[in-house]
C-alpha cells in the first residue's frame, strides 16, 4: 500500500498510557498512520480541524471538553471510535445509535473488530452529533454550556450568557455578551438540549433566554415583539405567543 | 421552635391543663372571702390566661440552661462505690445544680412579682366600674395568696420545660443512633462498590494493560498498588472508625495508583500534624475528598496541578481540623459525580458527631477546599 491510501489517524485521550495501548495495537497496521496524538478536547479540535484525519480514537472524560462535544464541534466526516472507561450515560447514547465504542481495558481482538467496522465506515456517517449528545444526557438534564468552535479555535458559551440564538439555514447564531457565535447545527437540536424552564423557541427561528426578556409589544395583526434588556427586538409568532403566555400562566 | 406554641394541637392541651388551676385559684381566693365569684372570674380569667402564656417563655430560658451542665453521676457514685466522694466533687456538684436552681428561682420571684403588679393594675382598673367598687382595696388582701401561687405555677412549668426538653434530647439521640446505624451500614456497601469508583478501577486497569508490554515492571508496581488499595477498603468493612494514620495510608496507596496513571501531573502535598494521626474518624472519610480533587483538579487539567491535604490539632476545643485543597479548572466540563462524594462526606460526619463537627467547601479562583472539623477522639490505649 503506497503512502497516498494510508488512514490517517488522531488519538485522543488524556492519559499518555491509554494513547500507548492504541498505539501499540496500530504498530501492526502499517495501513494506519498517526498523524497526532491529543491530551485534551482543544488539542483534537484543533489538530481534526488542520490535519483532517480520517478516524479518530476519542476518549470521553477529557480536560477541556470531553468527547462528546469535541464530536460537536468537529462533526461526523471521520470514521470514530470512542473509548470509555465506565461512563453509563456514554454507553447508553452508544446504545441507542448503534455505535462502536470501545470499553477500557481493551484487547487486540476487540480492537481489531472495532477498527475493521470503522474502515467500513470510513465516508459512512454517524448519528448526528448533537443527537448522541442528548442521548447522553438524562431526561431533566441539560447542557449547562455550548460550545463553538472558530476555524482552530474553540469558543464556549455558559448558558447563563446564551441571550437568544438564531436560526441561519444549517447554522445558529448564538448571542451572548453582544457577540455573536456561528454553531453548525439546527434551532431544534439546539432547543431540545436547553432548558425549557429557561428558554423558550419564541419564533421558527428564534429562541430566547427568558431572564433577558424586558417586554413583549404587540406589533401587526397576530404578532408580536420580544425587548430585551440591552433593547434588541425579536419577532414573537402566534404559536411563539401562545408558549409565551402558557409558560408565564405556569410559572407567573 | 417552640415545642408547645409551634403545635396548635399541644397549645390547646396546655390551655386546657390551665382551666383546673385556674380554678384551684379561684376556689383559693373564694376561701379568702370579701370577692364576689363574678369579681373572682373577671380578675382570675386574664390573670391566668396571660400568666400561662408567660410561663410558655420559659422554654427559652430552660433551652439556654440545659440540665446536662449539671451531672447527677456525682451525687450518686458516693453511694454506688461505698465511700465517701471527695468534698471537692459534692461541692461541684452542688455549685452545678445551684446554678440551674437559683437563676429559675430569682426568674420565679421576678415573674411573679410582675404578674402581682398586672394583677393589682387590673383590680384598679376594674374598680373604676361601679359594679366592682372597691374591688381593689378588697384585693389588697388577696395579693400574698396570688404571689405564692405565681411562684408555684412559675416552678412548677420549669419542671413540665425540662421534661418537654430531655424528652426532645432522648428522641433525637435516638434518631441519631438510628441514622448512624443506617448510615455505617450504607459505608460498608459504598466501600465494596461505589467508594471503589469503577472509572477508577478501570482506567487503572487500562493503564496496567498499557504498561505490560512498555513497561513490565511499571505494570507490576501498579498492580501491587492497585491491590493493595483494594484490599485495604475491602477490610475497612466492618471499622466503624480507624485512625487517621490509617486513612492516610489508604489515601497513599490510592495515589500510589494514581501517580502512576498521570506521572508529573499529580502533585501532593501533605502537612499533618504528629498530633493528629492516632485521631480516630470514620473509614474512607477523606478519600473520597482526595479521589475527588484528583478527579477534578489533576484529571481536568492538562498541565496537572496540586493537592495539598492538611491536619491541624486544636487544643482550644480538642478538635481536628482537615483540609482537601486542590487547583482546578473553572472552565472543565461538569463531571456527573462531582458533588456525590461531598455530600456523603458531610452526612456521615453530621450523622456521627451532630454539631461538634463542621463541613465547608469554598472556591476561590482557582483552588478549590473542602474544609472539616471534627472532635479529636484519640484511639483506645491498648495496655
Amino acid at each position: 500500500m503506497n503512502f497516498e491510501n494510508k488512514i490517517r489517524a488522531v488519538i485522543v485521550d488524556d492519559e499518555d498510557l491509554a494513547r500507548q495501548v492504541v498505539r501499540e495495537l496500530l504498530g501492526t497496521h502499517p495501513e494506519v498512520e498517526i498523524v497526532a496524538e491529543c491530551a485534551n478536547g482543544f488539542e483534537a479540535v484543533k489538530a481534526v480541524a488542520e490535519l483532517k484525519p480520517d478516524l479518530l480514537f476519542l476518549d470521553i472524560q477529557m480536560p477541556k471538553l470531553d468527547g462528546f462535544e469535541v464530536l460537536e464541534l468537529i462533526g461526523t466526516e471521520m470514521a470514530i471510535i470512542f473509548a470509555t472507561a465506565y461512563d453509563q450515560h456514554a454507553l447508553r447514547a452508544f446504545e441507542v445509535h448503534a455505535v462502536d465504542y470501545l470499553l477500557k481495558p481493551f484487547g487486540r481482538d476487540r480492537f481489531e473488530a472495532a477498527l475493521a467496522r470503522a474502515k467500513q465506515q470510513l465516508g459512512g456517517k454517524l448519528p448526528a452529533p448533537s443527537e448522541l449528545k442528548s442521548a447522553a444526557r438524562l431526561p431533566g438534564e441539560y447542557a449547562e454550556r455550548i460550545v463553538v468552535r472558530d476555524g482552530t479555535k474553540v469558543h464556549i458559551v455558559p448558558i447563563g450568557k446564551l441571550d437568544f440564538a438564531e436560526a441561519q439555514d444549517d447554522y445558529v447564531a448564538l448571542s451572548s455578551d453582544g457577540k455573536k457565535h456561528l454553531k453548525q447545527q439546527t434551532i431544534s437540536a439546539l432547543e431540545t438540549a436547553l432548558d425549557p424552564k429557561r428558554f423558550l423557541r419564541i419564533h421558527r427561528s428564534y429562541i430566547v433566554n427568558l431572564e433577558r426578556v424586558a417586554r413583549i409589544e404587540p406589533y401587526g395583526k397576530d404578532t408580536h415583539l420580544a425587548i430585551l434588556n440591552d433593547g434588541t427586538r425579536l419577532p414573537v409568532s402566534r404559536a411563539g405567543y401562545g408558549r409565551l403566555r402558557e409558560f408565564l400562566d405556569k410559572n407567573g | 421552635m417552640h415545642p408547645i406554641l409551634g403545635k396548635p394541637k399541644r397549645l390547646a392541651l396546655y390551655l386546657l391543663a390551665w382551666v383546673p388551676l385556674t380554678k384551684l385559684l379561684a376556689y383559693l381566693l373564694a376561701a379568702q372571702g370579701g370577692l364576689s365569684s363574678l369579681e373572682i372570674t373577671v380578675l382570675i380569667v386574664p390573670l391566668a390566661v396571660l400568666y400561662a402564656f408567660i410561663c410558655l417563655s420559659i422554654w427559652y430560658s430552660c433551652r439556654a440552661v440545659p440540665l446536662e451542665t449539671i451531672s447527677f453521676v456525682g451525687v450518686i457514685s458516693p453511694d454506688v462505690l461505698g465511700g465517701k466522694g471527695s468534698p471537692q466533687a459534692a461541692i461541684r456538684e452542688a455549685t452545678g445544680l445551684l446554678r440551674v436552681v437559683l437563676p429559675n428561682i430569682l426568674a420565679a420571684l421576678i415573674v411573679s412579682f410582675l404578674w402581682l403588679l398586672a394583677a393589682k393594675g387590673l383590680a384598679a382598673e376594674l374598680s373604676t366600674f361601679s359594679k366592682f367598687q372597691g374591688l381593689n382595696q378588697r384585693f389588697e388582701k388577696d395579693l400574698p395568696l396570688v404571689f405564692g401561687v405565681g411562684v408555684l405555677l412559675y416552678l412548677l412549668s420549669v419542671a413540665m420545660h425540662y421534661t418537654i426538653l430531655a424528652q426532645e434530647a432522648s428522641r433525637e439521640a435516638e434518631q441519631r443512633v438510628l441514622q448512624a446505624h443506617v448510615q455505617a451500614r450504607d459505608a460498608e456497601l459504598r466501600a465494596l462498590k461505589a467508594q471503589v469508583n469503577p472509572h477508577f478501577l478501570f482506567n487503572s486497569l487500562h493503564s496496567i494493560s498499557a504498561l505490560t508490554s512498555s513497561d513490565p515492571a511499571r505494570a507490576r508496581e501498579m498492580c501491587i498498588a492497585l491491590a493493595d488499595f483494594l484490599r485495604r477498603t475491602l477490610g475497612l468493612g466492618e471499622k466503624s472508625v480507624i485512625s487517621l494514620e490509617e486513612e492516610l495510608s489508604l489515601i497513599h496507596s490510592f495515589l500510589a495508583v494514581e501517580k502512576i496513571r498521570f506521572g508529573a501531573r499529580l502533585d501532593m502535598r501533605e502537612d499533618i500534624e504528629p498530633e493528629t494521626l492516632d485521631c480516630m474518624v470514620p473509614p474512607l472519610l477523606l478519600q473520597p475528598l482526595v479521589e475527588n480533587a484528583v478527579a477534578h483538579g489533576i484529571a481536568n487539567l492538562t498541565e496537572g496541578g496540586w493537592i495539598h491535604l492538611n491536619a491541624n490539632y486544636r487544643a482550644a476545643d480538642a478538635s481536628v481540623a482537615i483540609s482537601v485543597e486542590n487547583s482546578f479548572d473553572p472552565e472543565a466540563p461538569a463531571r456527573r459525580r462531582n458533588g456525590v462524594g461531598l455530600v456523603n462526606v458531610r452526612q456521615r460526619l453530621y450523622t456521627r458527631y451532630g454539631d461538634r463537627a463542621s463541613f465547608s467547601v469554598s472556591k476561590n479562583g482557582e483552588s478549590f477546599q473542602v474544609g472539616l472539623t471534627l472532635p479529636a477522639e484519640r484511639k483506645p490505649v491498648t495496655a
